[in-house]
């Protein structure tokens, strides 16, 4: 099961947002650079740890539901550093208890660990890197779009620019590792909070969307509470809604192998 | 024929089952928050599961039907604030042996008296080191017959009654496991499987059950496993000593007329990481024949060492690659030689690759796996192809496969030939 990536999903979306309240209209316009690594730190890396449940719904075009639910925790290593997630899954029940650990590093050349733990054979199971364009549990999410894309990949270009958001053109600088031609990310001017993902294939023609549906005021930090992310292409949709969200909540080093065998009570709760 | 007290204990079983699922599937439901079990503070999960599977060859030794049951699993946990409690057992009615039964899986109590100490004391499922369905370091009980007949691979590993000590700190980690009573693995004994016997010289079954004394008296005959390990830059470092008996019979009494289970202890160490784009690990142990460790006992097996290298790496979207090279290497191998009663002698050194291929589809909900043991020295193979199914959210079915062949009717693998089989399963998980 690809659980691994959905912790990072997490990061992406619900991870607070800082970011002042201050008008916009009159205020300068800053370079594109500025926006996208402001808009990426602001998404993963605010609060030095946090916690969330999740719960997502996969409808597939014959109208047919899966549900998984999850509860993730994050901690930071450093800002704009290494980071870590705990996921524990409770639903559906093939995959209750188990538990999956990550390592995230930020060095793009380095690859992510992973383990998951498997409760009935209390096996703590190492989990290769994978392709970062699968998808996350057979959801329309896929394990980049919650792990967040590195800046590095694209190139970035401000093509718009509205009362309220700054909406980017980003174009893949190896356009054969990916199966899109570009995206364009509409970023709140405010909060810096991606507001939507849109890709475009490689005939031009739009084919996935990522929205943030609902966007919360949570102790201090912009969060995520609700996205949903649509293929156009297969009619099928996935929703995402985050609940119980908070930050800094002091997590111990629970990212080891001895809290796979025994999850923590902020986990399981 | 089924007997009639069988076809009783089937139903009963049934009866049990259905009683009890809309109970479960209730409590699990988020609108019955006045139900029962949603007053108390416990979780209650569990599946429901119905397989069954043929032999595709006679067997002169045993039934055409491989396994054939119903079983409901309910899994019972509660988390008070000094630790954690749960119950998982499974009651089951079984076509083959014609009996219904339960097996209590799990019954632990687990806590951390102090910050730096975990405790988990009961029945309990074990698991450490670095195989895939290859063991050198987990000297915990395997439960074989029901690998090879087509069971879960949950069922793979079976329970132990033991008290599990881990202690952490930056330095190092340490588990220590007592199990005051030797549990065996629940090996291949002639019961549903057939197997080679060397006494006999020829394939045997249910018309030679190997009859065995195990060690059974509490604290006398108690095994002691620890594991030392500590993760640098997430390589994995574990060191392993076991202290113990074979877990399945690895000798013979006087008379040859009764299997045992000779002392054995175990010393071994491993390593696990990230190589290249996939997961390297290498394993070792040193087996250590207490009884016989001059290796000039015939009715004893020797000393061995044993290695392992491994390698997974997920080699396209959605499938994943592992390959393992395994090896036994036989101790005192002349002595072994010169001391054998009758041929077929086994080779100094059994050679053992295996091969997992899994591919995800249909938005990973269809598992198609196989894995594949081969060893070019017994000239064996054992085959697990499976493809798994989720229906919905709740439901699964499979079908699957367990096939072994070789050139030589004593190996490894090649002795179970006759019980290659075809299963399929439905479960029901709530």
């Amino acid at each position: 099961m690809r659980l691994v990536l959905t912790i990072v999903f997490v990061l992406g979306l619900s991870l607070p947002v800082l970011g002042a309240d201050e008008p916009n209209s009159t205020k300068e316009i800053p370079d594109v650079q500025t926006i996208v690594n402001k808009a990426n730190i602001v998404a993963y890396y605010q609060g030095k740890d946090g916690k969330a449940k999740v719960k997502m719904i996969i409808t597939n075009k014959q109208g047919q539901k899966r549900q998984h639910e999850f509860n993730i925790l994050r901690k930071d290593d450093e800002d704009g550093g290494d980071q870590k997630y705990f996921v524990y899954f409770q639903k559906p029940p093939d995959v209750r208890k188990m538990a999956y650990m990550v390592h995230k590093h930020a060095d793009p050349k380095k690859d992510d660990d992973r383990w998951l733990y498997l409760p009935d054979l209390s096996l703590v199971k190492r989990i290769a890197a994978g392709d970062k364009r699968t998808s996350f549990v057979g959801s329309d999410f896929l394990y980049e779009d919650v792990s967040g894309r590195s800046l590095e990949e694209d190139t970035h270009e401000l093509i718009e620019t509205t009362d309220e958001l700054f909406v980017i053109k980003n174009v893949p600088k190896q356009p054969d590792t990916v199966e899109f031609s570009y995206f364009n990310l509409s970023i709140d001017r405010k909060t810096y909070v991606p507001m939507k993902m849109e890709f475009y294939d490689k005939q031009g023609e739009l084919y996935r969307v990522i929205e943030s549906k609902k966007v919360e005021k949570i102790q201090d930090f912009h969060t995520v509470v609700k996205s949903v992310a649509t293929n156009l292409k297969t009619g099928s949709k996935t929703e995402m809604e985050f609940s119980d969200v908070k930050y800094d909540i002091n997590l111990k080093d629970i990212f080891t192998e001895r809290y796979l065998h025994k999850p923590p009570r902020e986990a399981i709760r | 024929m089924i007997r009639h007290k069988t076809i009783t204990e089937l139903l009963a079983i049934w009866v049990v089952t259905f009683a009890c699922l809309p109970h479960v599937a209730l409590s699990n439901d988020e609108n019955t928050q006045g139900s029962f079990f949603s007053k108390l503070p416990i979780e209650l999960h569990g599946f429901y599961e119905a397989r069954g599977g043929y032999r595709l060859q006679n067997d002169r030794y045993e039934k055409d039907m491989s396994i054939m049951e119903n079983r409901l699993q309910l899994d019972i946990s509660s988390y008070p604030d000094w630790g954690d409690l749960k119950v998982k057992g499974d009651v089951f009615g079984d076509l083959v042996e014609e009996k219904a039964d339960f097996d209590l899986r799990e019954a632990n109590i687990s806590a951390s008296p102090l910050d730096f100490m975990d405790l988990k004391v009961g029945r309990q499922i074990l698991t450490w080191g670095t195989g895939d369905l290859i063991f050198i370091n987990d000297m915990f009980p395997k439960d074989w017959q029901s690998f090879f007949i087509g069971r879960d691979t949950e069922y793979l590993k079976a329970p132990s009654d033991a008290a599990k000590v881990s202690i952490f700190s930056d330095w190092a980690n340490l588990d220590i496991v007592y199990t005051p009573e030797f549990d065996p693995d629940r090996f291949i004994s002639g019961e549903r499987i057939s197997y080679w016997n060397s006494n006999l010289d020829r394939l045997t079954g249910e018309d030679a059950i190997v009859q065995a004394d195990k060690p059974n008296q509490w604290f006398k005959d108690s095994e002691i496993a620890a594991r030392v390990y500590k993760n640098i830059s997430n390589y994995e470092l574990a060191l392993y000593g076991y202290h113990g008996y074979w877990k399945s019979p690895a000798g013979q009494n006087a008379a040859m007329s009764r299997a045992i289970f000779p002392d054995l202890n175990v010393y071994g160490l491993s390593v696990r990481g990230a190589v290249g784009k996939g997961i390297g690990n290498l394993e070792v142990g040193y087996y250590e024949s207490a009884d016989d460790l001059s290796g000039r006992d015939p009715l004893i097996n020797n000393s061995e060492m044993r290695y392992l290298l491994g390698y997974t790496q997920e080699v396209a979207r959605d499938f994943t690659m592992g390959l393992q090279y395994y090896i036994e290497q036989l101790l005192e191998y002349s002595r072994y030689r010169d001391s054998l009663p009758s041929e077929p002698a086994r080779d100094r050194e059994r050679h053992l690759l295996t091969l997992r291929l899994t591919k995800l589809l249909m938005n990973q909900n269809l598992r198609c796996s196989l894995f594949t043991y081969y060893s070019p020295t017994d000239k064996d193979v054992y085959m697990r192809p499976n493809i798994n199914y989720k229906v919905n959210d709740n439901m699964a079915v499979e079908i699957g496969s367990n096939i072994f062949f070789g050139d030589y009717p004593h190996t490894f693998f090649a002795q179970f030939q006759n019980n290659t089989n075809m299963y399929i399963g439905l479960r029901y998980s709530f």
